[in-house]
């Protein structure tokens, strides 16, 4: 069967330079910001002086220190961990078909959390202390991120299938979330009644999600883990569109319905496994970010996913400049902000109804 | 023959939806399953293009068994118009656009563009092109839905109640184009379909389901007010009006 030819029209081409257009200024506004981050904090540094450090043509010993031992890796780890989570956020409303769906409200989180928690105290795969940006030291990163996929993955599966026999919808996701998220806050709650002092404190804090834990080594190790992610999602995203026109119509446009659906929640909570083991848990990031360019942009996720990425980048690194300055001296966890942030969003999204 | 179907049996768990289903499919042709309320008519629709896989039987397409073909390369031979149209906030342009994903490899081609907005122009809605899904009516997406299927380039469209939700000039529209562009591309349509009259109306042929098997197959106007009463169980009359099958029911048999 053959169509004539036609051709692109003006509109349509105006249209997708709006979304790139878009996609663009998120891009230097995280830039701008990364560089902001870097300059801010209880040492002011100028910018131009954040500029020529970052080019090694700094003369200050002091600065250089502090931005490449403190703000650089923080700065970094706010990036990556935000675009991680908005990434499985993204996708994952995607694959359910649910607007409601994050790491955190699904419950992933919780599990990715105890798992880590599990590894770090029973097998020793960290060393704990109690202060806050120390609290959690991970020695072997490899089996505690196994730990923490290992479990966000179990509950990842659970909820795919919950969703497989009872659909879909907001209020059973949410619900299963619910659930799924208190069984494993009882079950790091448990770990925590018998800890010890230090073992105790030093769970309390890294459950304040905090971007300032991480250096360079753990960052590396982040950073590739989410980059493949990002890489993966962005290579499906043809797919991800296709089943937000219903399972069936996707298969008749040959997408592997299950197969896709059942690698990306596997993708989404390793990313959130290993943000979550590296920094503590961070709320509602994967819920506000892809939320605020479908507002934007749409649905299509060939520009949702950059866009997501993006956006959950710079809403997290905002957020931490807020938390290292609000209360100066004290610097406070990022966490603590973003459910500041992501609370009112959701309830917002119940009250106004969300689409699909 | 572009579709061939030898000995089709289909169960959900253990309970056999689908047996002895055979029968076959011309170019140019638009067939229409026929039955009464869970028959199977969705499940065979689903079957044809393996959303569903049959437990037995073989299906050729362009005499090529699709047992064992990729679903991608499936969905290059056959393209399929679900019952029901979810909605998402992306416009009509490049929903319709997904239909190229089965011929897409890594990028989207100028080629490709330029196919979906032939399609676009030929059905005539190149006013809804920028329209986002979730601000349409039923009856716009499922013209989008069918304008995906077309983009997609089979030669065999398979539609489940294409017109169940839509009011009369919409159906009429719709049901017209499917018919069109059958004959014009010499292609083929499988549809399902509850509405008798609709389906005189624009089918060339028809599928009877009974029992689970097939009751009956031929040509539209074969179909004889006694075929109806057995699979339906009402009474029917079948008039002409203008040239046009109408099928009026007259009764319960039990009734009578």
């Amino acid at each position: 069967m053959h169509f004539e030819n036609g051709e692109i029209s003006e509109e349509y081409s105006r249209y997708i330079r709006e979304k790139t257009l878009f996609i663009f200024l998120v891009f230097i506004a995280l830039i701008l910001m990364i560089i902001i981050s870097i300059s801010l904090g209880s040492v002011h540094i100028g910018f131009i002086e954040v500029i020529k450090t970052l080019l090694n043509n700094s003369d200050s010993r002091q600065f250089e220190l502090i931005i490449w031992n403190i703000r650089l890796p923080q700065t970094l780890t706010a990036v990556v961990a935000g675009a991680g989570l908005a990434a499985s956020g993204a996708v994952m409303q995607s694959v359910l078909r649910n607007p409601l769906a994050s790491p955190f409200t699904l419950g992933i989180a919780h599990a990715a959390a105890f798992g880590a928690a599990f590894s770090v105290m029973i097998l020793g795969t960290g060393v704990m202390a109690s202060s806050l940006n120390d609290a959690l030291n991970i020695s072997n990163p490899v089996i505690t991120l196994s730990f923490a996929f290992f479990f966000s993955m179990v509950t990842a599966c659970i909820i795919t299938y919950i969703s497989k026999i009872r659909g879909s919808s907001p209020e059973i996701m949410v619900l299963t979330g619910i659930a799924l998220g208190s069984l494993f806050m009882a079950g790091t709650m448990l770990l925590q009644f018998f800890a010890d002092d230090v073992q105790l404190a030093a769970m309390v804090f890294w459950t304040f999600g905090d971007v300032a834990r991480a250096d360079w080594k753990d960052f590396y190790f982040l950073s590739g883990v989410t980059f493949c992610l990002l890489v993966y999602f962005l290579a499906n995203t043809k797919n991800y569109n296709a089943m937000d026109m219903g399972d069936e119509t996707a298969k008749g446009l040959g997408v592997k319905v299950e197969m896709v659906r059942l690698s990306a929640m596997m993708a989404a909570s390793l990313a959130t496994s290993v943000i979550i083991s590296f920094i503590g848990i961070i709320s509602f990031i994967g819920l506000v970010a892809p939320h605020i360019v479908r507002r934007v942009i749409g649905d299509d996720q060939r520009f949702l996913m950059p866009a997501s990425i993006l956006v959950g980048a710079l809403i997290l690194l905002s957020a931490d400049i807020v938390a290292r300055l609000v209360l100066l001296p004290h610097v406070l966890p990022v966490s603590i902000f973003t459910s500041f942030l992501g609370a009112p969003v959701f309830i917002y999204l119940i009250i106004k109804g969300y689409r699909k | 023959m572009i579709l061939k179907v030898n000995d089709l049996e289909f169960q959900y768990n253990s309970h056999k939806t689908l047996k002895n289903v055979g029968f076959s499919i011309q170019r140019g042709e638009t067939t229409v399953i026929l039955g009464p309320n869970g028959v199977g008519k969705t499940t065979l629709l689903k079957c044809l293009n393996s959303i569903l896989t049959p437990q037995n039987g073989d299906i050729f397409v362009k005499d090529k068994n699709i047992k064992g073909m990729d679903i991608k390369q499936i969905a290059k031979e056959i393209s399929y118009v679900a019952q029901k149209n979810e909605t998402a906030r992306i416009t009509a342009f490049d929903a319709i656009l997904l239909g190229r994903h089965p011929h897409i490899r890594y990028k989207t081609s100028i080629d490709d563009l330029k196919k979906v907005d032939a399609v676009i122009k030929r059905l005539n809605l190149s006013h809804l092109c920028l329209k986002y899904l979730d601000q349409m009516s039923g009856g716009e997406l499922q013209k989008v839905s069918i304008a995906r299927a077309l983009v997609q380039q089979t030669d065999l469209l398979l539609l489940d109640e294409p017109t169940s939700s839509l009011d009369l000039k919409n159906q009429t529209d719709i049901l017209g184009l499917i018919r069109h562009v059958v004959k014009g591309h010499h292609i083929a349509a499988v549809m399902t379909m509850h509405d008798l009259n609709t389906a005189l109306r624009y089918a060339d042929h028809y599928l009877l389901l009974k029992d689970k098997t097939i009751y009956g197959a031929g040509k539209i106007n074969e179909i004889s007010s006694k075929m109806i009463e057995d699979v339906y169980g009402i009474r029917v009359d079948i008039f002409y009006h203008k040239g046009f099958p109408v099928v009026v029911p007259i009764g319960n048999i039990k009734a009578a």
